[in-house]
């Protein structure tokens, strides 16, 4: 008879570390990583071998040297003396302000859109749905270049504002006129939008070659300050309620404090707005919006404010009904409802799926080369790569720089996910 | 006694609810006017699809089907309905129709591309239906109708369209007959829908065949002796002895004892849907079974299997597309040794598959880790091995569970399709659209291509989700 303790002797055989579940592992792992370093000495040993051919060298020193091109939409300054970094960080900004522009509208319509298709309206609802379905199932690079070319097709030329004194005359109106009271001009080339100006600017200073704007600054810090003010005053307000039962009137101070600091120190520097104006064949003064930025912000929020219309819905969808009648049972009104019970619960399964829709759209920013925006893929992947042949080098560096991007925002989501995580015990 | 008392015998008929709490007019105020609010947003929804309708159907209605140029449309519209009205432009679209469709593909050979669709769904009959006889046999038959008559649309010379309908019908009957044994065609299609699209000579494919032959002959030997993983490993490594030293002279020899071929087609003269259905398709078969191996490796518990699969999948999902797309335009001569001349949709396609089999592997692991632990520990208790557990036990719930995803995936795949125009393929939305619209005939036209384009998207697309949720009910085993 034998015996559950009989076991066999452990001694090593080499057949072990085929049959044995306890070596195979080793085995696999090792043939699996001599294979994969096998393929990427292949790798480097071509690639050497063929920058040797042409006669290339791996470096980026280029980085430093003359760019040479223009790029129109431009946060910090740039010429075309400046370097090939400094059009890469442009790119880089480029991208940001599409990607930040576009994650804030998605959002905000993406959000509307979401509830509305809850809504116990017939017609919104079903309109929504339509919206969502349309989004979705068309390709991203079909909405951007669309938006382009309707805004570079449909818009009027510049000369199509003008008006000259025997129009006056003769009583006849220019073809085309500016929108929101003479403010605001959409031509075929760009969106023309007032600028605002300060008679006494605080001046600025040149922080690692980017200049930094005091007046700005300043605006910032009162905001800021003023918030901050705010808040102490709501929660005193609390306690006060908290301790007597009577909570004292905010609102006026509330008012006060969040605008009048703002307004004083605005008006103390003089803010005027310059709007623009038609000058030769163009329009000249206040910020001019190139249509690339604007058709790909619209496309992008457009599209991806379907997904996150989605999302929205799926989480509130996802609260269990039981909640919102354990809540109206207590005798909470549906906007405290949604307020305290729904959306806490429903953002944990909303704020994920966002998370990862605005790493989305910022790789999404990259299709901007179909309507020749300048971001990152346009500057560093485009013309750098282009003018000075270093495929590899500018290619190796923006796909870095994206995936440093992308690999923030994830780390971004894992934070949320483990801070809001049910503490289940 | 008096009988002056009275007592209802008949029950009164009930009345009607109020003439506000039924029929229409109930509806509309429950579903429209409840509240303030709710009446703003439906008269902002009307005023919306009032702009919508105002817009676009007298342009609709105004379409002009047969005409040259934009011009000529725009003339016979105003012929039509006054100076002002304006009218959609589908002449566009009936010029151009075939460019759409194949880009610069050769004009007599158009029957090969539609023959290599019609053939797709042949081979899908197994998938869909496996073993039913009646939907298989419509399916296919409903097939072979649609596959001649598009060839005499396209003007097919009548011997291909008596070839093609000789091997439909007999098709058919398979399906009749066997609907099992169409698995074949469905092991086979990669191959015929290579050789059909390509062309050259019947010989290279056939060569490529045996390689695989070879490979699942050795597999399927030496497996029950040295299990599947090293199994699958030495057949690879003889189908590659085969398809690296032997292939060449084998299908030499044969195409110069018996020369058959079809016209080659270059990649460059693929174009239109036809290249967004090739890419797109290769990679969605493709990228299925990468991305369950990539998940698999994730979940795997070998430390360097798993640091290597996350690693992979966090890399292609952390660059955008375009910039891989790139990369294999740029980088992956510089990759291959000296003198390797890829083509560019094969480096397209290759890209594409690994991008998509990253996103692939992240639903499919979202899959099973869904599922739970108990599933794993019984597949364990009843003795199953690795590959066992995973074809029997784990990968079916899996599965199931992610097809959403999944299939949302492959959505999103199929409309990547259209980034390949940036480096330099026809794809029907950058590529032919801009060719058309660069052309003197149709200069100014925006609306028309864009919309033609984005409608069959939509329709591919769309009916993709929709057959989603329809094999999601379907697949839906818990009585909840």
């Amino acid at each position: 008879m034998t015996l559950a303790s009989d076991t066999p002797k452990d001694s090593f055989r080499l057949s072990m570390l085929i049959y044995d579940t306890r070596y195979r592992s080793y085995t696999i792992q090792f043939i699996v990583l001599g294979l994969v370093m096998l393929f990427f000495m292949w790798l480097v040993n071509n690639t050497i071998t063929n920058l040797a051919d042409r006669g290339k060298d791996i470096g980026f020193g280029f980085l430093w040297s003359r760019a040479g091109y223009d790029i129109d939409q431009q946060l910090i300054p740039y010429t075309n003396d400046s370097t090939h970094f400094r059009a890469l960080l442009i790119g880089l900004l480029n991208t940001f302000a599409v990607a930040i522009a576009a994650c804030f509208l998605a959002t905000v319509i993406g959000v509307t859109v979401g509830i509305l298709r809850l809504s116990n309206n017939w017609l919104v609802a079903r309109l929504m749905t339509v919206y969502v379905e349309v989004f979705r199932n068309v390709p991203l690079l079909l909405w951007i270049i669309l938006t382009y070319v309707i805004f570079s097709e449909t818009r009027p030329v510049p000369k199509d504002y003008k008006v000259t004194d025997e129009m006056i005359a003769a009583g006849q109106a220019p073809k085309a006129t500016m929108a929101l009271w003479d403010t605001v001009a959409v031509t075929n080339r760009s969106t023309n939008l007032p600028a605002p100006l300060l008679d006494r600017p605080l001046g600025g200073f040149d922080f690692l070659s980017i200049p930094i704007n005091l007046s700005v600054l300043a605006t910032l810090a009162v905001i800021i300050g003023s918030v901050w003010f705010n808040r102490r005053l709501l929660k005193r307000a609390k306690a006060i309620q908290e301790a007597t039962g009577d909570r004292p009137t905010t609102w006026w101070k509330s008012l006060l404090i969040l605008f009048v600091p703002v307004i004083l120190l605005l008006t103390a520097m003089g803010l005027h707005w310059e709007y623009p104006v038609l000058k030769g064949f163009n329009f000249q003064g206040g910020y001019s919006i190139a249509h690339s930025f604007t058709a790909l912000t619209i496309a992008i929020s457009l599209y991806s404010a379907s997904y996150v219309a989605e999302s929205v819905r799926a989480g509130i969808l996802a609260i269990s009904k039981g909640q919102s009648e354990a809540a109206y049972a207590l005798g909470l009104r549906p906007n405290r409802t949604m307020n305290l019970v729904v959306l806490p619960q429903a953002l944990r399964v909303i704020v994920p799926p966002m998370i990862s829709q605005y790493l989305n759209i910022t790789k999404n920013t990259t299709l901007g080369t179909a309507i020749s925006y300048l971001d990152l893929k346009g500057t560093l992947g485009g013309i750098t790569l282009n003018q000075t042949g270093r495929e590899l080098e500018c290619m190796m560096l923006m796909m870095l720089i994206y995936l440093v991007i992308s690999l923030m925002i994830s780390t971004v989501l894992n934070v949320y996910n483990t801070s809001v995580k049910l503490k289940e015990r | 006694m008096s009988k002056s008392s009275f007592v209802r015998t008949a029950m009164i008929a009930p009345s009607l609810p109020p003439a506000s709490e039924r029929g229409v007019i109930k509806w509309l105020r429950e579903n429209l006017f409840s509240g303030p609010f709710n009446t703003i947003l439906t008269l902002v929804a009307i005023w919306a699809i009032y702009t919508l309708i105002k817009g676009s159907v007298p342009w609709l209605s105004n379409s002009v089907w047969n005409a040259e140029s934009l011009r000529e449309c725009r003339d016979i519209v105003i012929a039509q309905s006054g100076e002002e009205a304006t009218g959609a432009c589908w002449a566009m679209v009936r010029v151009r129709w075939n460019q759409f469709l194949f880009g610069l593909y050769e004009v007599s050979e158009y029957w090969r591309p539609t023959t290599a669709f019609a053939l797709m769904f042949v081979a899908l009959t197994p998938v869909l239906y496996y073993g039913l006889r009646r939907p298989a046999t419509i399916l296919v038959g409903v097939v072979s109708v649609l596959l001649v008559l598009a060839l005499f649309g396209l003007g097919t010379d009548s011997g291909h369209i008596l070839m093609m309908a000789a091997i439909m019908a007999v098709l058919t009957a398979v399906a009749w007959i066997a609907p099992k044994r169409l698995v074949i065609v469905t092991i086979l299609f990669p191959l015929i829908a290579f050789y059909m699209l390509w062309g050259g000579s019947v010989w290279g494919p056939v060569g490529t065949f045996v390689g695989f032959a070879i490979f699942a002959l050795v597999w399927w030997i030496s497996q029950r002796f040295v299990g599947v993983v090293v199994a699958a490993a030495v057949g690879l490594i003889a189908a590659a002895i085969w398809w690296g030293t032997l292939q060449t002279a084998f299908t030499t020899a044969l195409h110069t004892a018996m020369p058959i071929e079809l016209l080659y087609i270059r990649s460059d003269d693929f174009g239109g849907f036809l290249l967004a259905f090739v890419i797109g398709i290769t990679a969605i078969t493709a990228s299925l079974p990468i991305g369950i191996l990539l998940a698999l490796g994730r979940q795997s518990d070998m430390p360097i299997v798993k640091t290597l699969s996350v690693g992979f999948i966090e890399f292609f999902r952390g660059v955008p597309l375009i910039t891989v797309l790139f990369a294999a335009n740029f980088m992956l001569l510089y990759f291959l040794p000296p003198r390797t001349n890829f083509d560019l949709i094969l480096r397209v396609i290759i890209v594409v598959i690994i991008f998509a089999s990253a996103y692939i592997a992240e639903v499919i692991r979202g899959g099973l880790a869904a599922l739970p632990r108990g599933q794993y520990e019984a597949a364990d208790a009843l003795g199953l091995d690795y590959w066992q557990a995973q074809r029997l036990i784990i990968m079916p719930q899996a599965l199931k569970i992610s097809i959403p995803g999944i299939v949302s995936s492959f959505i999103g795949l199929f409309k990547d399709t259209t980034l390949v125009a940036l480096v330099g393929l026809m794809d029907p939305l950058q590529g032919v659209t801009k060719v058309v619209r660069s052309d003197t005939a149709w200069k100014g036209i925006y609306w028309e291509p864009y919309l033609f384009v984005g409608a069959i998207f939509f329709l591919v697309c769309f009916s993709m989700s929709r057959y989603s949720m329809y094999l999601e009910n379907k697949l839906k085993t818990d009585h909840r």
